[in-house]
Parts: C-alpha cells; structure tokens; sequence
C-alpha cells in the first residue's frame, strides 16, 4: 500500500493536495451548525448527478413520450421511483442548503475582504442551480412544466427592440415545443452539470486560499504560533471530517423521511398541477413555480407601475434580475469595520431580520394569487410591494447603516 | 403488530366513517393495506371506468402481483380489453371516437388521485345529480356541467340537488338505486382507494423499505456522534 | 495536539465500526441503482412467452418466431432425419448435451426436444451471435461436405450444427445451439419461454 502511494505520488502531488486541503488546511476551532450547509451542498450535488444519471437512462426528450416515460421510471423500471424521488427531493434540498449556506455567509460577513471572490463565485453557482432546476422542471412534461416554461421564457420578451425574437430563439418555436424539451435536455443533463462541478471547483479552491471564516468573523490566520500554524485552528482533517460526516448522517435521516414517507411534501415538492400532461390549451389556475424561485416571482408580480418609456412588465423583469444582482455587490455595500453579526450593533440585526422577513414572506405569496388576501388586511400583492421595498432597501441602504452602526470589539481570539 | 396498528388507528378516529367535510370535499379513508378493499376497487374500476378511461401507464400483471391476484386470476377477472398480461390498461375506443361521443376524450385515469386528490375523486363519485338543463341530464357538485354521464346511477340512484342559490347544498333520492346509501358510500371508498394505489404502485412498499433505511441511518449516526466526541476531545 | 491522553484503541476502534457500517449501507445503496438497469417491466412484458402454432408445418419444415428479440426455430423432422442423428456422434464436439444451460433437462436427450420430431432452437450462433442458415439438403448438393446430413451453417465463420442443434468439431462456435424452455399447449400449439413443469404455475 505505501508502496503504491509513493509511486503515485511520484507522478501525481497525491500527499501535496491531501494535505492542503485535508490534514494540514486548518479550520477555525469554533465552526458552528451553519457550517454544515457547505458540505451538504457537496454531497446534494453528488447525489443529484448520480440519480440524474440513471434517469436519464430511461427517460425520453420528446413532447409525445416524456410524461409517459417518466411514469415508465415511476412503474416498470426496478427502483425507478426510488431514483426519480432521490432526484425530485434533491432539487428541493439543494435549495433549502443553498439558502441556509448564503445566509450564514450574511450572518457571519463571509463575503467580506478577503473572500469577496468566494462570495461571488457561490453566486454564479447559485445562479446555475436556478437555470438547473428551471430547465429540469420543463423535462416531466406535465402541465405546470408546460405553462412554467412559457411564463418565464415569455420574461425575455420583455426586453425591447430584441425582445420577440429573443424568446422565439430560446424555445426555438414559436410556443414552448419539442424544440424547447430537447435543448433544456441537452442543458439540463449536460453543460449545466459541468459548469457548476467546475464552478464548486473554483469555490473550494478559493476558500482554501484565503482561510475558511468564523461565527466569530476573526482572521485566525493573523494570529499564527511558532509553528507556523493558526493558534485557534485545527486540521480539517480529521476534526471536522469526522464531525461531516456526522452532519451528513443527520441530513440524510431527514432526507429519507421525504423521499419515503412525504416525496410531494405537501405539494411543495411536486405539485399536483404536474401530474397531469401538459396541455396547450389549458393554463393550471394558478401558476406558480417551485417554491424556491417564488420570492423573485413575487417581485416580478409586485411591480405594476408603469414609468416611461418602459412598461410595467420590463420593470418587473428588472427588479427580478435585481433582486438577484443585488447579492452579487453585498461585499462592497457593506462598510461595517466586523464581519460577524457578534459585534454589529442594532440596525445591522434589525435590517438582517426585516430582509428574512421580507423573503420569506414574499416567498410564501408568490405561491398564492395576488389579488387574494392571505395575510392581514392587504391584498397579497400590496404586502409584496411592501416586502420588495424592504427587500430592496437592505441593500441600497447597507452603505449607510453599516456605517452608521455602533459595533462591538472583536476579540482576539475566537471563543 | 400491523393489526393493532389498524385497530388503534380506527380507534383513534372513533370509526368515522361517513366522513367530515374539508374545503367542500369529503374525506375518504384511504389504506392501501387493505387488499379487499383495493381488489373490489380493481373490479369496479375494471367493469365500469376502463371502458372509456384508460389506465395507460398500469400492467395488468403489476396490479395483480400489488394485490395479490396470480396472472390467471387477473385474466379471468379483470382483463376484458386485452389479452397479454403484461399489457397497459388501455381502451380501445380511440380518442376521436370518444371525442364525438362526449365532446371531450375522457382522460386517463392512471394519476387522477394524484392531480386531483383523493377527497376530490370520492366526492366528485358520489355527487353527481339529474339536471335537466344540462346535455348528459346529469350535474356534479364539484365538477360543475361534467362531460361524464352518471355511469353508476344504477347503484346510486336517482338524486336532486337542493340549491341554495347557485351552491348545492344537500342531496335528495328521487329513485333508489340497487345500493343503500352506505353500501354505496362503501363501493366508491373502494374504487377510490384503488385510484390512489393506481397514482403510484410503489407507495405500497416504499413506507416499508424507508424503515429499514432510518433504522440504518440512526444506527450509523450513533456510531458517527460517538466518533466525533472522541476526537473533539482534543479540541474542547 | 495528539498527547498521552488519547485514547487511541477507542479511536481505532470507532473508526472501524463507523467505517465497516458505513462501508455496508454504501453496498446496500448501490443494489437499486445497478437493479434499475435490470430489464423493466416494460421489457418483461415484451419477452413474455410465446405461443406459435405449427400445425400447418410439414415434416422435414422449419418457421420461425421471435422471442424476446431472438429468431426461434421450430422444425418437424423426419424420421430419416432422425435416424440420421445418431450416426454423428464422433463429428461432434458434445454429443451427449452435457454442457449445462444449452438446454433444460427435459432437452437433455438424444434429440434434444420434448417430442422427437419437434426441435425448438434458439437460432443465435453460440460463437458471436449470428444467426445460422437452413442447410437441410443433404449430401454433396448441400455444397458444405459430402456426407452432410443435413443442419444449420453460420455465414459469418462457417460453424456447424447437426439438426439437434449439435456443433460439430473443429469449428469456432464452442457449444451446442441453445435449446429455450418451451412447451406444449395441445398437439399443434406450443408455448416457446415457459417449461412443462412451469406451465401450471405461471
């Protein structure tokens, strides 16, 4: 055994790259829950790959055999439902991990100096999850697919002068077709895939760089003892492999009580609309996407005002892409002189709150009409209005209150 | 132990039977272990819906083996429209054929209870009533100038709607049919747990196999907590 | 960090116990996953069994049916074909049948069928998979040997096969033609992908 590992490791840096990133990167001592969500997210993507892999194998692009095949996978293939409920709760998962991830980036001001491009390149994978799971929802083939696709796609018709032939060229018919199904296919299975395995590459690459950050936002690489090594860190490997590991374990029991006892989750997973093939002539009465794109729809909705020379649809389409754009400038809106939410004072707690809040809230009414009244007093769309505001407001006005806010002495060591 | 599950189950709901009202639909008790209820639903749904309905993603020889049929039982029970075992529950009537009969093809059934729910399908079964102002002569509360004519009027029977303004309110038996009102209630509970076990096979075992794979999980979680307790005792 | 107070037989240990279980439910995780590329019920269905009616098949005839994707013979041999069987035995590289699998016991006879006459190949060539020709003409007009006594020959590398489906010596196929488990509905129907012993039960 050692023999074959000097042999390798005289034609690859086998040791070299173990120990960089496992037994010799050290980790901040005092990693909290939060810090599960990265690993997570790692092991939801394996997961998605290789159940993505075996659906494929029986799975069928075509506007006339997808639905069905996807019952084929459900019934005739041994263990297809297993694998097509592995796939449809990980799409979920990822996002809630997802979700969890960026939040303690925001609690604990991961992105800031010297992590900015961590934060960034976490962003164009967030970004490809969306385009990921946006496409693979078309693949089923059921009505709410057919309908979803065709909403959003329509979006880009939003754009002016281009606008037409932009969305005639991204379905490459003039409604939402067997064209459409095979391209999202072909980007579902294919480059998508490889730009997030290349992305998550590039992310871990970049943390090991700059040091891992910590609950309590200190840099335990400025604090290093005679050997060199961090005083307040401990190698990744095997402290916090084996506490992972752990994380996964208790992950994974949660995962399985979906996959076998909830699949649907109430219908948030997979909705009911989708268990009817997708019919051109008849839009579901509501439509709505999967829950973790509904706070963006939401604003896309809330927006009604029509300001010249653009119409209110565009406008719509704007605050959407800023929504998103939004998070990718959170390093340089932020002035405060900590990082984590420890020694931020008042406004930052207040205004990290109302911005949860406002997304979950919004979240929750993208999923609802917005000419209802779901919640107190207003219609559903006024209380978006409120929650875009708000939503909005974090970060345009971060500079100042960051700034303004009267924060608490970072220690020295970490507790 | 799955008996005694069941019975404190029945218990516990103190033998509701008739059902309360959700959102308008009644609730239907729903137990894919109960194998004789599934079966005289497989024979309804065989005899009365597969004429015009297609089951198009259904094996015969799967929903025997679910319900525990042999092949030959199924052949001589439940196959009246095709003649391999291992066939879709298709129809043959085509779909222009039924188009012309009733306006629209009756859709297939196989996920009704998935797109629909369970409640939906129980009380859209038993609510159908004669209206003379619509085409078929036949109304449904929940699916209001349906396409469908009352296929099981022969059981039911007759019924009116007492309206309440332009919502139906109650029934009211005009001609009793072959069923008493529970017996029928009985029979579509029947197909309706059939339905739900036709919108996916596997949720009959998948309860089953996602014990054992909890069970394995908290083992292995015990075995990673007490691994990282002891190498964290160097940290702490 | 790693001082005398480490209990390093417990760590051992523990490590061990959480790999080995961890090790066991990664076996047990890839059995759906290599089970779901098994034939579905879909491909079941199709290769289900299949019944062929040779009534209108004259002695010394052959037709042929698929099932599950493969050509399968049915021949009504003569009794000079027959007769002609047992003469072969020191061409043949298995005689006897005595390679399992090329046959079900009850075609593990000097015919290699249930009745006599009535031979069931499967006609796939055990070398590589073509399927072989009629080569019923015996003698030298066959254009294979002079005292050909009638078979099956592969196009592909010239394999040869009595008409018990026999391989003759110094060929490249290895074995006898596969004999699929088949039997009999009536005196003129047969049922090819379901034994005698099976029929009752499936």
């Amino acid at each position: 055994m050692q023999k074959l590992i000097t042999w390798i490791d005289d034609r690859f840096p086998l040791i070299k790259v173990w120990e960089e990133h496992m037994a010799k990167y050290y980790a901040p001592r005092n990693f909290n829950i939060w810090y599960f969500f990265g690993s997570l997210a790692l092991l939801v993507l394996v997961i998605q790959i290789v159940t993505g892999i075996f659906l494929t194998m029986h799975y069928k692009p075509d506007v006339n055999m997808a639905f069905a095949s996807v019952e084929y996978i459900m019934r005739d293939v041994p263990w297809g439902w297993l694998m097509r409920y592995l796939h449809s709760t990980g799409a979920s998962m990822f996002f809630v991990i997802v979700y969890l991830h960026m939040f303690r980036g925001m609690l604990y001001g991961s992105y800031r100096e010297p992590r900015e491009l961590v934060w960034l390149i976490g962003m164009l994978i967030y970004v490809a999850l969306m385009a990921e799971a946006f496409m693979g929802y078309l693949l089923p083939w059921g009505n709410m697919s057919y309908w979803g696709a065709q909403v959003i796609i329509s979006l880009f018709g939003a754009i002016p002068v281009v606008g037409d032939a932009l969305t005639e060229w991204i379905r490459g018919d003039f409604v939402v077709g067997d064209a459409t199904l095979t391209r999202f296919f072909s980007f579902h299975v294919i480059m998508v895939p490889l730009m997030l395995a290349g992305l998550v590459y590039v992310h871990i690459v970049a943390l090991h760089k700059v040091g891992s950050n910590n609950p309590d936002g200190i840099e335990i690489k400025q604090n290093k003892g005679p050997d060199g090594i961090p005083v307040d860190g401990i190698p990744f490997h095997p402290y916090y492999t084996v506490k992972d590991i752990f994380g996964t374990v208790v992950f994974l029991f949660l995962f399985f009580l979906i996959v076998f006892y909830a699949p649907e989750f109430g219908g948030w997973f997979l909705e009911k609309d989708n268990f009817t093939p997708a019919n051109i002539l008849q839009t579901p009465p509501d439509i709505v996407p999967l829950w973790y794109f509904t706070p963006f729809y939401s604003v896309l909705r809330a927006v009604t005002w029509e300001w010249l020379p653009l119409g209110a649809k565009l406008w719509g389409v704007i605050a959407m892409g800023m929504s998103i754009g939004f998070f990718f400038l959170l390093p340089w809106l932020d002035r405060s002189p900590v990082k984590s939410i420890r020694y931020r004072g008042w406004m930052y707690k207040t205004a990290l709150t109302l911005f949860v809040v406002s997304f979950v809230v919004m979240g929750y009414l993208g999923t609802k009409n917005p000419t209802n009244v779901d919640l107190l007093w207003f219609s559903n769309r006024t209380w978006s209005q409120i929650g875009l505001f708000v939503y909005f407001a974090f970060f345009i006005l971060m500079p100042i209150y960051t700034t303004l806010d009267k924060t608490k002495p970072v220690p020295e060591r970490v507790r | 132990m799955r008996k005694t599950i069941a019975i404190l189950l029945c218990l516990a709901s103190g033998f509701v039977h008739a059902a309360s009202e959700v959102g308008g639909l009644d609730r239907v008790h729903v137990d894919l272990g109960d194998e004789v209820s599934l079966q005289r639903g497989a024979r309804t749904f065989v005899n009365y819906c597969l004429s015009c309905h297609s089951a198009a993603y259904m094996r015969y020889n799967r929903l025997g083996r679910d319900l525990g049929m042999g092949d030959s039982v199924v052949e001589q029970n439940l196959m009246f429209a095709s003649d391999k075992v291992g066939d879709l529950m298709t129809v043959t009537m085509s779909d222009a054929h039924s188009k012309n009969w009733f306006g629209v093809a009756p859709p297939d059934l196989s996920l009704i209870t998935r797109s629909r729910g369970p409640d939906w399908v129980y009380t859209y079964l038993r609510t159908f009533y004669a209206d003379d102002e619509s085409a078929t002569g036949w109304n449904n509360k929940v699916f209001p100038h349906v396409a469908m004519p009352h296929v099981l009027y022969e059981w039911q029977g007759t019924q009116r709607a007492v309206l309440e303004g332009d919502e139906v309110v109650s029934f009211e038996i005009q001609k009793p049919g072959t069923m008493s009102a529970v017996e029928y209630d009985d029979a579509m509970r029947d197909l309706t747990n059939f339905l739900v076990y036709l919108g996916e096979p596997a949720k009959m075992y998948r309860g089953k196999i996602g014990l054992w794979v909890l069970l394995f999980l908290g083992i292995l979680g015990y075995f990673t907590y007490l691994l990282k307790k002891e190498y964290w005792k160097d940290v702490h | 960090m790693a001082d005398d107070r480490v209990d390093h037989k417990r760590r051992r240990f523990l490590t061990g116990v959480t790999s080995g279980v961890g090790l066991v439910g990664g076996v047990v995780a890839v059995v759906p996953f290599v089970a779901s590329m098994s034939p579905s019920a879909r491909a079941r269905a199709a290769g289900a069994p299949v019944e062929a009616d040779f009534s209108k098949l004259n002695p010394g005839q052959m037709m042929t049916v698929e099932w599950r994707g493969k050509p399968v013979w049915i021949v009504n041999r003569t009794p000079s074909m027959l007769a002609d069987l047992a003469g072969l035995d020191s061409k043949l590289a298995d005689a006897n049948s005595e390679v399992e699998d090329q046959q079900p016991e009850y075609a593990q006879n000097p015919t290699r069928s249930i009745r006599p006459e009535i031979l069931v190949l499967v006609g796939i060539c055990t070398h590589l998979g073509c399927s072989p020709s009629e080569k019923f003409q015996v003698g030298p007009d066959s254009g294979i040997e002079t005292d050909w006594k009638g078979g099956f020959f592969c196009p592909c590398h010239g394999s040869k096969f009595d008409l018990a489906g026999r391989v003759y010596k110094g060929v490249p196929a290895p074995t006898n033609l596969v004999v699929p488990p088949h039997s009999f509905l009536s005196d003129t129907a047969i049922l090819i992908g379901v034994g005698p012993e099976e029929q009752g039960a499936a």
